[in-house]
């Protein structure tokens, strides 16, 4: 039975000055309704881009080179942007890292939503209110007849992600892609806002993907975890085993260079060298240059395989024991 | 104990996500992406040149008195000298004096003037922009007054009226174009400033406890230069205008030294009479030395624009 | 008998006044009721760095940190209260005592890229001050600073190199590189790792770790993070929009956190799970510095708020040996244990 969303080895390259920026570089992931899987990876790895290919919104000099995204069944690339006009707001939606990038700072709140809402449905204005108010209430904003009488900048920067969230989840859209949503939040929001994305998404049935560069953020969040490098996903599987016993030696690594109550004061472990230029990628594996088990046979590059059942990695030599560390919960 | 952490390092020549063109290497390649732009440059090496060699390059002094010959008065382009029998290709003035050359000396005079009037323009302008923005608060305001009252006038009229007193004389022209001009340098350079003011590494500059002479010009201004230079072509094109004006309307450069617009003006009595080319190869000199300076500003403009570049 | 302290932050406040703009003027002048706002970024603060300690600073975006860790750089002038760097006034000293003072308190900024002058040579970045100031004779300079360069990590070669040429990570280092080539004794570390990657910010943090104990450092270290903080320092300080909230010894702090939004700090530092976590978090927004509320700042989005709350501002006082804390509820013990395992556990189950 085919899945809400599947992506199919998506290759999304920038065709720059300086050469082809292979941004995305084969990646398949998939997801079902009512499912969060969290996309993990440092700056630069392609998390945006993938999440910005699936939604059609991938601007010159980057194009979506080959692959093949399946919604619902539907091949978004093939079907063009005819096809994504149609969704893209209603079934599937978008939260910004700035939420600015949903709002328009010269409209009151209710202005918007009201357009979001009649974009979609044909419904009256007081009914497209009555929806834009309960859609507030629904994301944790006091009085909203007042909040939606007000601009964009009356808001502080954890409320208008919430607005953003809000005018997401107006349609009651069956895939959500938030692209760091929280990063520039402080924790105790970034606390807020995870709790009431998770509600709704369990309430609604949605299906969110959770891009983020904090393992440790989607870790209590997402149900499967996709580790990003390089352009590639070098590991997949169910949050709890990734976090307990990491397959990958990068992943393993970013888990354990997070600074963690126990070893106080010590030294962290830390990965080697640096993220690579995607304009210079190495041969083989592409963290043979940091990896500490690399040798002769990670060149060429391994494929991504199942090693567990549910749990694939991208490496000839994964680590197969649990963390020494049990997590603390 | 500092071995193992150098030995986390990627050996040299892989830095990272970055590119490795230093920023005067990019500017130059997006630059030549424009022909157009291209065609102005040339277009502006070659007047300069003209203008720098011209004592090479001109068939005559046409300032030597003892080089011109009355009798060649007025011919038209293309005619012989009657004494010499060189070819007059662009024609002759009143007193025989042959076009080229005096378009060739006219167009030294008009580049020496609006360059020198750049020069200590853009000097003053700096150091009052770049003071400005480092001090801020009420030295600033102060400042900027002054700086909004000098652009409110138009240019035209304060230099007429500063010529007025002063008389005519190359370097009386040149203090003219200095008094309308720095302003536009300094409002340039403080809105730059004031935004580079407030990144860290000046900040870092002033921890170190460097003297804040230090801080304004090498910390500070290098990193303000690119707007200055766009400014600076637009008014280069801006001066060597207002300086033919001024020649033209007689206020300018004195008879003995005339630059294109005295030229210009010299030949527009005969304009009626016929002999146009008194008037007109100048004129076009003009235009082309400011067409050729404005094409590299534009696109130098767009090149520098961190908005649109990147 | 108290050790004597590198640097003494007494009772220190900051205020920006926000200029009306012209619109606000106009609107001023024909009667509207518009009037310059101030913000009370830093409001009466006193802290004690000992020597040879790393003191973290925490606290959300917006509470004062950079504020006050500015103040002890020398970059901004306290508007009430001082800063005693040895049992000295900095801002009192003159000439070449001012200079010096100043150099043995340096700063290591949060943008690996804006804190470094895109114009300059990595040589020059790191030379620069050692040479004007003649740390170190001219002829030496140069070598001086590869050794500085290899000191924290980064190949000597790369010294003729400008910014833009490195990863975030090395632009950390030669930040760093700067700092330590003035021969400081005390650096303020401003959110120094929050730009970089999480490979990248456990090798800075080694870094930070290991020359301290080379040469012997102290750090103000500020972060929002406070896991990076508990991680680095032996004391830690937490502010709420300007004032000192809490105070104490960072595994005793962390462990049994006082102040409610201490509590809520620490309840929501990202961990990993391999469960699903409940969030549930404090409600309520920051309230913005320019109308911070009466009384206890915290007070809108404390589940222990009480009236005396509301008007009575909770004074910072010693609560067990080395720890203090501003709450009301250590005056009213009938209050506390209740909150305090409620505060602690509700949040995981
Ligand atoms: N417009 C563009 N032109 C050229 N390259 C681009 C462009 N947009 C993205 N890229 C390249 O694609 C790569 C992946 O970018 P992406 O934004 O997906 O990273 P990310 O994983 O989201 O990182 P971050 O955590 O910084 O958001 C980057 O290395 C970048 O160089
Ligand atoms: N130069 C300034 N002019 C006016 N207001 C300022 C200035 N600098 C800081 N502020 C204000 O002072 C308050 C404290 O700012 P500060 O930068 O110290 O906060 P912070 O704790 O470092 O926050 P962050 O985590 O975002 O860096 C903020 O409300 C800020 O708007
Ligand atoms: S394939 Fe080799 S280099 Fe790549 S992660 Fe596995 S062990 Fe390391
Ligand atoms: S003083 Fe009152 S409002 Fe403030 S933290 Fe303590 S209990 Fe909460
Ligand atoms: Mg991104
Ligand atoms: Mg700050």
């Amino acid at each position: 039975m085919s899945r809400l969303l599947e992506v199919r080895d998506l290759h999304t390259h920038f065709f720059t000055r300086d050469g082809v920026a292979r941004a995305v570089d084969g990646v398949s992931l998939s997801v079902d309704r009512g499912e969060i899987l969290g996309l993990v990876g440092e700056s630069g790895s392609g998390k945006s881009v993938t999440g910005f290919s699936i939604l059609g919104l991938v601007d010159p000099p980057g194009r979506v080179v080959s692959g093949q995204i399946l919604f619902d069944g539907q091949d978004l690339v093939a079907g063009g942007e005819g096809a994504l006009r149609h969704l893209r707001g209603k079934r599937i939606a978008m939260i910004f890292q700035d939420p600015m990038m949903t709002l328009n700072p010269v409209l009151r709140i209710d202005t918007q939503m009201i357009e979001t809402v009649r974009a979609h449905v044909d419904v009256s204005r007081d009914e497209a209110l009555r929806r834009s108010r309960e859609a507030l209430v629904a994301v944790g904003i006091s009085s909203p007849d007042e909040r939606l009488q007000s601009y964009p900048h009356q808001f502080s920067g954890g409320m208008r992600q919430r607005v953003a969230i809000a005018i997401a989840m107006l349609h009651k859209p069956d895939l959500i892609i938030a692209d760091e949503p929280t990063t520039a939040l402080d924790v105790t929001i970034q606390a807020q806002i995870l709790s009431e994305v998770q509600t709704l998404c369990a309430e609604a049935g949605t299906a969110l993907i959770w891009i983020t560069h904090d393992l440790a953020v989607v870790s209590g969040l997402a149900d499967r975890l996709a580790v990003m490098y390089a352009g590639r996903i070098i590991e997949e599987g169910p949050t709890s085993r990734i976090i307990a016993a990491p397959m990958h030696p990068y992943t393993r690594g970013l888990i354990e260079s997070v600074p963690h109550g126990k070893r106080h004061g010590a030294l962290l472990s830390q990965i080697k060298g640096m993220t690579p230029s995607l304009l210079k990628l190495p041969s083989g594996c592409k963290f043979r240059p940091r990896c500490p088990r690399a040798d002769d046979a990670c060149t060429p590059e391994p494929p991504l395989e199942a090693a567990r059942p549910g749990h694939s990695v991208r490496c000839v030599h994964p680590h197969t024991e649990s963390r020494i560390e049990v997590p603390t919960t | 104990m500092t071995n193992s952490i150098a030995s986390d390092l990627e050996p040299v020549g892989t830095p990272g996500p970055v590119r490795i063109d230093s920023p005067v290497r990019r500017v130059a390649k997006e630059f030549v992406e424009d022909p157009v732009a291209v065609v102005g440059l040339v277009l502006f090496v070659l007047i300069a040149l003209i203008a720098i060699l011209a004592p090479w390059l001109a068939p005559q002094n046409p300032y030597d008195l003892a080089q011109l010959d009355i009798m060649d008065g007025g011919l038209p382009p293309g005619e012989v000298s009657f004494g010499t029998g060189d070819t007059y290709w662009l024609g002759t003035d009143q007193q025989g004096r042959d076009m080229v050359s005096a378009i060739i000396y006219g167009l030294r005079i008009s580049l020496v003037v609006a360059t020198m009037s750049l020069g200590i323009a853009i000097t003053i302008g700096t150091v009052v922009g770049v003071t400005a923005a480092y001090f801020g608060g009420k030295l600033d305001s102060f400042i900027m007054r002054i700086v909004d009252l000098q652009l409110s006038f138009p240019a035209i009229l304060v230099a007429l009226i500063l010529l007025a007193l002063l008389g005519r004389g190359v370097d009386k022209v040149i203090l003219a174009l200095v008094i309308v001009q720095w302003a536009y340098y300094a409002r340039t350079v403080r809105s730059s400033a004031i935004v580079e003011r407030r990144k860290d590494y000046i900040d870092a500059a002033r921890c170190l406890a460097l003297s804040n002479r230090r801080i304004m010009f090498r910390h500070l201004l290098p990193n303000c230069v690119p707007p200055l230079i766009v400014v600076a072509t637009v008014q280069i094109a801006q001066a060597i205008a207002l300086e033919a004006t001024l020649s033209f309307l007689g206020v300018g450069v004195p008879i003995t030294e005339p630059s294109l617009g005295l030229l210009i003006a010299n030949g527009y009595d005969y304009l009626l009479s016929g002999r146009y080319w008194i008037s007109l190869f100048p004129g076009i000199a003009l235009v082309l030395t400011i067409i050729a300076i404005n094409l590299v500003g534009d696109r130098l403009r767009d090149v520098l624009n961190p908005r649109l570049s990147t | 008998m108290t050790e004597p302290c590198i640097i003494e932050i007494e009772d220190v406040s900051r205020r920006f006044v926000k200029e009306l703009d012209i619109a606000e003027r106009t609107a001023r002048k024909l009667g509207a009721d518009i009037a310059p706002q101030t913000v009370h970024a830093v409001d009466g603060v006193t802290l004690r760095v000992r020597p040879g300690e790393v003191l973290g600073l925490v606290g959300e975006s917006g509470c004062g940190k950079s504020t006050l860790g500015r103040m002890v750089a020398g970059l901004l002038d306290p508007s009430d209260g001082r800063i005693l760097y040895r049992g000295r006034d900095v801002a009192g000293l003159d000439g070449a005592e001012a200079r010096d003072a100043a150099l043995k308190i340096q700063m290591v900024f949060q943008d690996p890229m804006s804190s470094l002058n895109p114009r300059l040579r990595v040589r020059e970045i790191v030379g620069e001050a050692p040479r004007v100031h003649g740390i170190v004779p001219r002829r030496e300079v140069a070598a001086y600073v590869e050794e500085i360069l290899e000191q924290v990590g980064l190949d000597p070669m790369t010294g003729k190199r400008y910014p833009h040429q490195f990863s975030g990570g090395q632009r950390a280092r030669i930040g760093i590189a700067r700092a330590l080539a003035v021969k400081p004794d005390f650096l303020v570390c401003d959110e120094s790792v929050a730009a970089l990657d999480v490979s990248i910010q456990a090798q800075v943090l080694n870094l930070f770790i290991r020359l301290r104990e080379e040469l012997n450092l102290t750090y103000l270290f500020i972060s929002h993070d406070l896991g990076v903080v508990e991680h680095i320092s032996d004391r830690i300080a937490v502010m709420y929009l300007g004032r000192l909230v809490e105070l104490g010894e960072a595994t005793d702090l962390m462990a049994r956190p006082n102040h409610p939004y201490t509590q809520a700090l620490v309840a929501e530092i990202p961990t990993f799970e391999t469960g699903k976590r409940i969030y549930s978090a404090i409600e309520g927004e920051i309230p913005s510095p320019l109308r911070p509320p009466p009384g206890c700042h915290f007070h809108p989005r404390c589940p222990h708020a009480h009236d005396r709350c509301r008007v009575e501002v909770p004074t910072l006082r010693e609560i067990a040996p080395g720890r203090l804390s501003a709450c009301h509820l250590n005056d009213e013990p009938v209050r506390r244990p209740a909150a305090t395992t409620e505060a602690m556990e509700g949040d995981r189950p």
